[in-house]
């Protein structure tokens, strides 16, 4: 079965079996492997993309389930003239990651959370995060990073991926 | 100083283009193709290359370690860079090839066990408990905090101080004028009397006909400008766009994908699998067994039993198609065993002694406790744990025409390398084996067994592989953090001196100080019992030291209690021969404010660990709210020696102490008929954000020599955390982890007695 949808803005059409999670798809159907596999339960978030601008675990999300929606990963975080996104300039600037193997679902989880709270308190960043396992224990560092970003300065930024471009399909 | 021999030197060579190599050479004479292509050497000079310069004065760290989160490759090019005087902006860093040559423990064990000299100033740094072992090849091990302090101290500053010395000397020839007039700065050599500057490169050929000095002179430490600085971590970039391959983005023409899954009683085999409903799924390929498979390293056998795997077009269907399948495994004889069962065991062989050893005997212990004015006992125990490594287990391999290549990630390229050539039937040379950066690797990516059946697969269908584990197989067939039990006894003198200390636990493996204290007690009997299980272990972050950093720091501190005493002063008032320990021990206690009283219903523990070569004190502060425990706040001390990378060893103090919670809080792996009872992140708990504390790290440069980051960390955050919970509700943790305790700390029903 045919599914179509849009992965950071362009335009995709894929024929699987329409319960295949949107993470293999992403994954073994478009090349991106920026989303990880963690799990396969969402319990650990390393799927996390966002569909529709919201923070959602692909690994449990069928494909079916996405028909025209507006898919964003890792791979589209950055702008299109290349800058990185404000939080992965934090991330950065933090010294966030260690291992990394997290750290796409982490960053899709928060640019999520600051798209709807641009200035969360640390409860509110707990409530968001809380879904994303670090194994290397860098949650403190990934909450000062997504409180030192300045969401005002970034705003002409952080909707871009919500945006339909080029057709593929 | 003394001599480096001929089997061990720093040597140069030339690169094509009129570059030069520079590094350690082990085994002159002996070729190497795979390095002498990397560096255009068609001559073949064999070296254990550290660091290249090119035409174009590009300088390149060669680096034998894996990265797996802990920065390795930033920091050990620090090493070099800060005694070559390299540019470090334009300083490029690559992982070195699992060829010999990079054997890391080549650098350290084998010079020692050999009886060859090296200088003087290193020798006190090759002690790492993994370096007793006496086989040395095929070991390019990332592990036991022990990349800094041995490939860093001993290989990566040599060379780069040698490097440094022969540019000075070139120079100084070519212009005429005195070599100790020559000043290196940013990959260039100045002489300001002449004012001439060059850069490295235009004296690479030169230097690759000299003979570099054994004995190179390093840089005091106030001298450094790299070396103790911040310097931000390459590999960091690439982790944030999700750009970076780890081993399973992986994609090669034609790849099929694998699931797997093996007897969830370990050592059981396939009686009978009926696979007709996993064949009927869309994509399946082929469902394939895998045989038994056993490797033998320094780590241990690591026996990698019999195997069933679903092969697909997609991962996806590959693991949905493994849960069709119906698989009848043989009785192995423990399928009757559970956790109590094992506790019950270690319990009986404590008391029986069976088979005890000793580590420690000091002083007349027996005749001590017979005249003492009082006496305390505890028993403790901690769980088995799973690493549950962020990325699960995969691997990627091609084997065709007698030849193979593995793409994975872990943390000991050349041994994976000769294991898969073991298996498969192959020599060596026709493995290719390319190391990925792990997503966490905590000792699991040690173990070969992923590796073995990817390439096991590949071999059957003849076509590339991408083996995968579920989160459910990782955690069922880990090799497991032992459970242990340990059992003390403590007397007291008359004025509440503790005099004595007995202490039996069980099954020892490494590092052999870990259950060994700091403490001034005259009177020390340590030792252990053999008490086997079938349940498969092997080395988890910081390895004996998670457990008997818990035992040791939190029976210090019941002895600090039946004494009468303030945890902190009673464990200062036994260091007076251990100088170091009491700096970081005072120094924890005023970062946290340690005498600063706190309100009802908060509690502060501390603790104190070596392990690695570093030296860590933490002092844990909780909130107890209708009985539960929240972690507030984190203050460790670390005296690393020197801090080669300030914001890295935080970080990994930070990570260490997050790993170690998670397990003090929630780790738990227990047997249920034989097999591991837990399955992924839903029932095997691990630390999340809304309970990760505010974590505050302070290093003490002293100056000792450097010891390790990764590890330190995770040892004494459980004793502190209990202790802490004990200073507020006056109950005593002795079994791990705190989840099974309820609001009032009775066990529920799911734990074990206490």
């Amino acid at each position: 079965m045919s599914t179509s949808f849009w992965v950071n803005g362009i335009r995709q059409t894929v024929d699987v079996d329409p319960s295949k999670p949107l993470l293999w798809v992403l994954r073994e159907e478009l090349a991106l492997t920026g989303t990880k596999f963690g799990c396969g339960i969402a319990q650990c978030g390393a799927c996390t993309v966002q569909v529709n601008g919201q923070a959602v675990r692909s690994c449990v999300t069928p494909i079916s389930s996405i028909e025209g929606s507006q898919v964003a990963t890792i791979e589209g975080l950055g702008s299109d003239s290349g800058d990185l996104h404000p939080l992965q300039q934090a991330w950065i600037q933090h010294q966030v990651p260690q291992c990394g193997y997290c750290q796409s679902g982490q960053l899709m989880s928060a640019s999520a959370l600051l798209d709807s709270n641009p200035n969360p308190t640390d409860a509110e960043i707990d409530a968001a995060m809380q879904g994303n396992i670090c194994r290397c224990g860098m949650y403190g560092r990934i909450r000062k990073a997504i409180k030192s970003v300045d969401v005002a300065a970034s705003s002409e930024d952080k909707l871009f991926y919500n945006v339909a471009g080029v057709d593929h399909g | 100083m003394g001599k480096w021999t001929r089997r061990a030197f720093i040597t140069t060579g030339l690169v094509a283009g009129g570059g030069v190599v520079v590094g350690i050479s082990m085994r002159p004479g002996n070729q190497v193709k795979e390095l002498a292509g990397k560096v255009g050497n068609e001559g073949g000079q064999l070296i254990h290359s550290y660091v290249k310069i090119d035409s174009e004065n590009v300088i390149t760290a060669i680096i034998p370690h894996s990265e797996m989160g802990q920065g390795v490759q930033t920091s050990l090019s620090q090493m070099l860079a800060e005694e070559l005087d390299a540019d470090w902006d334009q300083l490029r860093m690559e992982e070195a090839p699992a060829i010999g040559e990079y054997s890391t423990y080549s650098a350290g064990r084998g010079y020692l066990l050999a009886g060859i000299d090296f200088p003087e100033i290193l020798i006190p740094t090759v002690d790492g408990a993994m370096m007793r072992v006496a086989d040395s090849l095929n070991m390019q091990i990332t592990g036991g905090s022990m990349s800094i302090r041995t490939t860093g101290a001993m290989a990566m500053r040599i060379a780069g101080a040698a490097t440094r010395e022969m540019l000075q000397q070139a120079a100084a020839k070519s212009w005429g004028v005195p070599v100790n007039e020559i000043v290196t700065e940013d990959s260039h050599l100045f002489h300001a009397a002449t004012s001439r500057r060059e850069p490295y490169a235009s004296f690479a050929s030169t230097i690759a006909e000299m003979t570099p000095s054994q004995t190179p002179s390093f840089k005091d430490p106030s001298e450094y400008k790299i070396v103790g600085t911040h310097k931000p971590r390459r590999d960091i970039p690439a982790k944030v766009d999700g750009s970076l391959k780890f081993a399973l983005d992986v994609r090669l023409p034609g790849m099929l994908f694998a699931s797997v899954v093996r007897s969830p009683v370990s050592g059981g085999s396939i009686v009978n699998v009926n696979d007709s409903a996993a064949r009927a799924i869309e994509g399946v390929v082929d469902v394939i067994v895998i045989p038994e498979s056993s490797v033998d390293s320094m780590l241990g056998a690591t026996i990698s039993g019999e195997a069933v795997a679903v092969v697909a077009d997609s991962y996806w269907t590959a693991n949905r198609a493994l849960q069709e399948l119906s698989v009848q495994w043989s009785e192995t004889g423990f399928e009757s065993v559970s956790s109590d069962d094992i506790f019950a065991q270690f319990d009986r062989d404590i008391s029986s002694r069976r088979d005890r050893q000793t580590d420690r005997l000091e002083g007349e212990a027996d005749s001590v406790f017979s005249t003492a004015a009082k006496v305390i006992d505890a028993d403790y125990h901690v769980p088995y744990l799973a690493h549950t490594c962020m990325e699960p287990l995969n691997a990627t391999a091609d084997v065709r025409n007698g030849r193979a290549e593995v793409w994975v990630g872990c943390q000991n390229p050349l041994g994976f390398r000769r294991d898969v050539a073991n298996v498969l039937g192959l020599d060596e040379e026709n493995v290719i084996l390319h190391n990925h950066a792990m997503g966490g690797g905590f000792g699991r990516k040690s173990r070969p067994d992923y590796a073995i059946q990817a390439a096991q697969l590949a071999q059957a269908m003849g076509r590339p592989v991408q083996l995968i584990w579920s989160r459910e197989e990782d955690v069922r067939q880990d090799f497991y953090r032992p459970a242990v039990q340990s059992r003390f006894r403590a007397a007291f003198d008359a004025d509440n001196k503790l005099v004595a200390w007995k202490n039996t636990y069980t099954n020892k493996n490494e590092p052999i100080e870990a259950p060994l204290i700091p403490y001034a007690v005259p009177a020390q009997d340590i030792g252990f019992v053999s008490s086997p299980t079938h349940v498969p272990f092997g080395a988890w972050r910081s390895v004996d030291h998670s457990q008997h950093g818990f035992f040791t720091e939190s029976f210090i501190d019941e002895a600090a209690n039946a004494a009468g005493k303030d945890p902190f002063e009673f464990r200062a008032d036994l260091l007076n021969d251990s100088p170091r320990h009491l700096v970081v021990l005072t120094k924890v206690a005023e970062e946290a404010e340690w005498s600063k009283p706190l309100p009802a219903g908060r509690g502060r523990g501390i603790s104190l660990q070596e392990s690695f070569g570093s030296i860590v004190a933490q002092v844990v502060e909780v909130s107890i709210i209708n009985g539960e425990v929240f972690v507030n706040r984190v203050v460790a001390a670390i005296d690393p020696g020197l801090a080669v990378a300030p914001d890295g060893i935080a970080a990994q103090v930070e990570s260490g102490i997050i790993y170690g919670l998670s397990a003090a809080l929630h780790g738990e792996i227990t047997i249920e008929n034989g097999a591991v009872a837990q399955s992924n992140f839903d029932d095997y708990q691990t630390l999340r954000m809304n309970e990760a504390p505010v974590i505050e790290t302070h290093v003490i440069n002293s100056g000792h020599d450097i010891g390790g980051a990764g590890e330190p960390g995770t040892p004494g955050i459980a004793p502190a955390l209990a202790n802490a919970v004990f200073d507020a509700t006056g109950i005593r943790v002795r079994q791990l982890p705190l989840k099974n305790f309820d609001l009032d700390f009775q066990v529920k029903e799911t734990g074990v007695a206490g």
